[in-house]
């Protein structure tokens, strides 16, 4: 590993830390006088302009990975799936960027621009790494500029709280991930994520030990928590509820696809560090997924964890989700929820890119929804001043057009088709299905689809003070022109992917052509 | 060219949601002409496509990475039932001109229900039938909950979370049967063929069969259709009555029985009489017919009265379709045009004619009212829609009803005779709501004083709405060939194929 190439492949990233440091010195330094809405304007367009750049550079990176020298193993990878997260995040946090537009919840603009695209930054670094060493530096980039960012609303003691929270929980998780590293790295003697992979496979007995098991357990803590999979949800809620909307949505989006990718490089790593002579014993087990005790290697352990978390995860974000008068804490059960659904598709993960295509697809169509999701709540939160849902009352009246946007976006998270939703929802079932048809399988896609059922109830309790229950104030509510675009156009991007599926599908399966 | 029912209605959809507000005359006319053009279109393409077997409209691959394909077809059975949609959505139209309060929302919503059922019934592959089908569901619960009335809310909810729940069946089974064949095709045809091994069929067919039923209002599970017909506005419930329960009867001859044919084969065993899935079925169908009836004899709202005969009358499609022979399941297909049409006649008598003028459903404050003087109109369509509904010959009621249980005899005796209590029964509820609505308390005079004002007189679309069906229902009572002629052949290649 020579600096040209680490810096060749890491281009996007340090575009995105130059972005950043840009932003300050514009804000800080010339606009210092400038109004509040100019300064917001001219921050979140050089940070969509720095995303754009890293996009144009990931898109001219090489597709070989990085290694260490004189080794074969992969520090950053570039497969198929990274780059698709990669331009999910640049595509997620140019739509936070344009929720900043119109906000006045800080007068730091340059600083909250500069922290978000930190944080982003360490998203990159997730979705490509695969050394236990980078992942734990991107996972704390990313997290610590999340606390920042959640707590950024300095006059409102909800978002402190908030952060608080969110810090606590993030500080104690981080450190169980990194204990659980701490014993995969002392058992196997690698942070390579493929190396030890392979090491579970091998015949040591030593490598039988329960360290491993604690070590499983652990990570699935640690992971569990970034992606507020039961029980490691319990700052989702505050976190939701408090920070401010762009960063709320960004917590949601982004950094979500981040940790859903962190997870997927760990399933293929474990599925494909055998390639070649073992692949076929391991496929038929997989095929026949009971985790069996006598099945060595990193999946059937792994894959009860993530059932465990899955299942519990739909169960439990879909009912609480029911009796939420707040819509933020709403939307935070819910993701909990959808969290649960995408992690089943890990649990039953397929040695083809058929998993974790259809876990991409869900990922980056659900943070798409729920940026536009907060757009809508943030525009009516400065309205009536609360998210309770009663602050939805008769919008229908007072914006059609947003309410609209919500009903469109509403639905698509309750799996309504022609909504991209239901597709994201369809296929990450039958990709859950052709892996596995055992009554584990078909079992845990039932209880999924008949808690989408359930999650119905609560999108329409938002929906029916939309539309249905007269108005307790029927002036309009005036919304800023770019944002109204922005939502407008996420809702019709949410309408075309749903009516024309295969466009996105085949867009990711093309990143998988070449590598 | 069928194709554009469905095109056109969500165009119309659009067009409405996308009005001024504030010009109800506007959204009226524009929704009555895009009703009209689909019922213009249905009945072309019944006349051209009926007796030619399966006509393929479209077949493009939708997502070729798995198989699924937009593929739009229609066959005797999926022409009836086009035709019957657009017959009740041009007189929903008509029965909902005197809806004034976000006209034009009203029918962007009415029209995205009609451009759903449409594509549900032209579908044949399940993943878009299935689409469909969910784009059905939700307008239902804005019309209810927005225009209906009595308990509006409660209606509306329970109607889209039963819905949702059997839907979500559904989707299991098209999952489940989609992974099982090999993850290869989703179209109808495809799935047929594919042979799933026998006990997945058996778990299958069940749990696809009810997931459609409950919209069907198959009992135990009917409770939504009475209380949301009545929560419902005139032209939602005909409407619901009208094509929408026919979604779940279509569903489950077109998906569970023709899908897991092996899913109807005895246990081995049996319990009380009951050896399959089929049993239990028709078991639980003849249960809806009588119990249907008899909740309906002792019902004080009128509605309600017209809500519990749904139950009671969808109850023969599903009695037809389980009797598995050729005249039985021919007589659900005719039944459900029948009851189609038949119910929303019902419905909007109760519901636009006599509840608009007079403000009340209750059976008990209409007695007072004399209104087979003062609205001798309603009072004389009610008693011919009434006969219809009873099944006396010379409309399509009788037709479908004889094929029904001259079918479920060759099944099983026992299922006729205790359908037959049904029948005599729905003549006692039919009668009695006739009796007690519009022909009791002759000679109270004064009652007519005391309600002093004058009901406002019959509109012309009430008028063309109750003639449109009536005629239809007599056309078909009279000369059944019609839609025997589309059915029969059908059905037979159906039973041919496999469902047997």
């Amino acid at each position: 590993m020579n600096y040209a190439e680490l810096f060749r492949i890491t281009l996007p990233e340090t575009i995105l830390e130059v972005a950043a440091l840009l932003v300050l010195v514009v804000d800080l330094g010339l606009l210092r006088k400038a109004q509040l809405q100019t300064r917001l304007a001219v921050a979140a367009l050089l940070g969509v302009l720095g995303c754009v750049a890293a996009q144009g550079a990931l898109l001219l990176a090489p597709v070989t990975g990085l290694a260490y020298p004189g080794s074969s193993e992969v520090v950053l990878a570039a497969m198929g799936s990274t780059a698709v997260a990669q331009t999910c995040i640049l595509a997620l946090t140019v739509l936070t960027l344009f929720l900043l537009i119109n906000s006045d919840f800080t007068r730091n603009v340059g600083e909250f621009v500069a922290v978000v695209l930190m944080s982003a930054t360490g998203a990159l670094l997730i979705a490509a790494a695969q050394d236990l060493l980078i992942i734990f530096v991107g996972l704390e980039l990313l997290s610590l500029g999340l606390y920042i960012l959640t707590a950024f609303a300095k006059s409102s003691g909800a978002s402190a709280e908030a952060g608080i929270k969110y810090y606590l929980f993030g500080g104690m998780s981080a450190a169980f991930l990194l204990f659980g590293f701490s014993y995969l790295y002392g058992v196997t003697g690698s942070t390579n994520l493929h190396t030890i992979m392979l090491s579970f496979y091998s015949a040591n007995a030593a490598l039988a030990s329960p360290l491993l098991y604690m070590a499983l357990v652990m990570i699935a803590a640690g992971l569990g928590f970034k992606v507020a999979a039961v029980p490691f949800h319990l700052w989702a809620p505050d976190a939701y509820e408090g920070a401010p909307a762009p960063a709320a949505a960004f917590i949601a989006s982004a950094s979500k696809v981040a940790s859903f990718a962190l997870l997927i490089s760990i399933g293929t790593a474990a599925l494909h560090a055998f390639d070649g002579a073992q692949a076929s014993t391991v496929m038929s087990f997989h095929m026949s997924c009971c985790p069996q005790k006598f099945v060595p290697g990193f999946m059937p352990g792994w894959s009860k964890l993530l059932i465990v978390l899955a299942g519990v995860s739909m169960v439990v974000g879909n009912l609480a989700a029911l009796a939420q008068t707040s819509v933020r804490r709403l939307l935070a059960y819910s993701a909990i929820a959808h969290a649960g659904y995408m992690l089943l598709g890990l649990a039953f993960y397929s040695y083809t890119p058929r998993s974790e295509q259809a876990i991409l697809y869900y990922i980056f169509t659900y943070g798409l929804t729920t940026v536009g999701a907060f757009g809508v709540i943030s525009v009516v939160e400065k309205a009536t001043g609360s998210d309770r849902l009663d602050s939805f009352l008769g919008l229908s009246k007072r914006s059609p057009l947003l309410a609209a946007v919500l009903l469109v976006l509403f639905l698509s998270l309750a799996g309504i088709p022609p909504l991209v939703g239901f597709w994201a929802k369809f296929n990450l079932f039958a990709a859950v299905l052709s892996v596995s048809t055992s009554k584990m399988a078909l079992g845990l896609v039932a209880l999924a689809v008949a808690m989408s059922a359930v999650s119905l109830y609560y999108y329409l309790q938002v929906l029916k003070r939309a539309y249905v229950l007269p108005a307790v104030d029927d002036r309009p509510i005036a919304v800023h022109p770019t944002t109204l675009l922005v939502l407008v156009l996420i809702a019709a991007g949410v309408v075309a992917l749903g009516c024309f599926p295969a466009v996105l599908q085949n867009w990711i399966s093309n990143f998988y052509a070449g590598m | 060219m069928l194709a554009w029912t469905i095109y056109l209605s969500f165009a119309g959809a659009l067009a409405e949601a996308l009005l001024p507000k504030g010009k109800p005359a506007l959204a009226r006319a524009l929704a009555l002409a895009v009703a009209a053009v689909g019922l213009v279109l249905a009945v072309v393409g019944f006349a051209t496509c009926a007796g030619h077997g399966r006509v393929t409209i479209a077949d493009v691959p939708w997502v070729p990475g798995m198989g699924i394909r937009y593929t739009l077809a229609a066959d005797g059975i999926s022409l009836v039932l086009v035709l019957l949609t657009g017959l009740a959505a041009v007189a929903g139209v008509l029965f909902s001109w005197n809806i004034d309060e976000r006209t034009n929302e009203f029918f962007a919503f009415y029209l995205a229900l009609i451009g759903g059922v449409y594509g549900v019934f032209l579908s044949f592959d399940l993943f878009l039938l299935f689409v469909f089908y969910e784009i059905a569901i939700v307008p239902k619960y804005f019309l209810i909950a927005i225009w209906g009335s009595t308990r509006r809310e409660y209606g509306a909810m329970k109607l889209a979370l039963y819905s949702f729940v059997g839907s979500a069946m559904v989707l299991i089974g098209l999952l489940a049967s989609y992974a099982m064949s090999g993850g290869r095709s989703t179209g109808l045809v495809e799935l047929a063929h594919a042979n799933l091994p026998v006990n997945a069929q058996m778990w299958l067919f069940p749990l696809v069969f009810v997931g459609f039923g409950i919209l069907a209002g198959m009992w135990p599970f009917h409770t939504w259709a009475p209380t949301g017909h009545v929560a419902a506005p005139t032209a939602a419930s005909m409407l619901l009555a009208g094509v929408v329960m026919k979604l779940g009867a279509y569903g489950c001859l077109r998906v569970a029985m023709t899908l897991y044919p092996h899913g109807m084969d005895p246990w081995g065993f049996s319990l009380i009489g009951i050896g399959s899935w089929r049993d239990v079925f028709a078991v639980l169908a003849v249960i809806g017919i009588v119990y249907g009836a008899l909740v309906a004899l002792v019902q004080s709202d009128f509605k309600f009265v017209i809500g519990y005969s749904s139950v009671s009358h969808m109850g023969f499609v599903l009695l037809g379709l389980m009797t598995l022979n050729q005249i039985g399941m021919t007589g659900a297909v005719l039944q459900m045009f029948s009851h189609g049409v038949i119910a929303g006649l019902l419905f909007a008598i109760v519901g636009r004619i006599v509840y608009e003028r007079t403000h009340t459903r209750q059976l008990t404050e209409l007695e007072g009212m004399h209104l087979s003087k003062r609205l001798p109109f309603a009072a004389w369509v009610f008693v011919i829609a009434g006969m219809a509904s009873m099944g006396l010959p010379g409309f399509s009621g009788f037709v479908a009803e004889l094929q029904v249980l001259a079918g479920s005899w060759k099944a099983d005796p026992w299922w006729t005779g205790s359908a037959g209590v049904g029948i005599v029964v729905g003549v006692a509820y039919t009668w009695r709501a006739l009796q007690k609505a519009f022909f009791s308390d002759m000679h109270a005079e004064a009652h007519v004083h005391e309600h002093g004002h004058e009901l406002a007189a019959i509109t012309w679309p009430e008028v063309t709405g109750v003639s449109l069906l009536l005629f239809a229902s007599l056309v078909v009572g009279l000369y059944p060939r019609v839609l025997l002629d589309a059915i029969e052949p059908t059905v037979k290649a159906l039973l041919a194929g496999g469902v047997q």
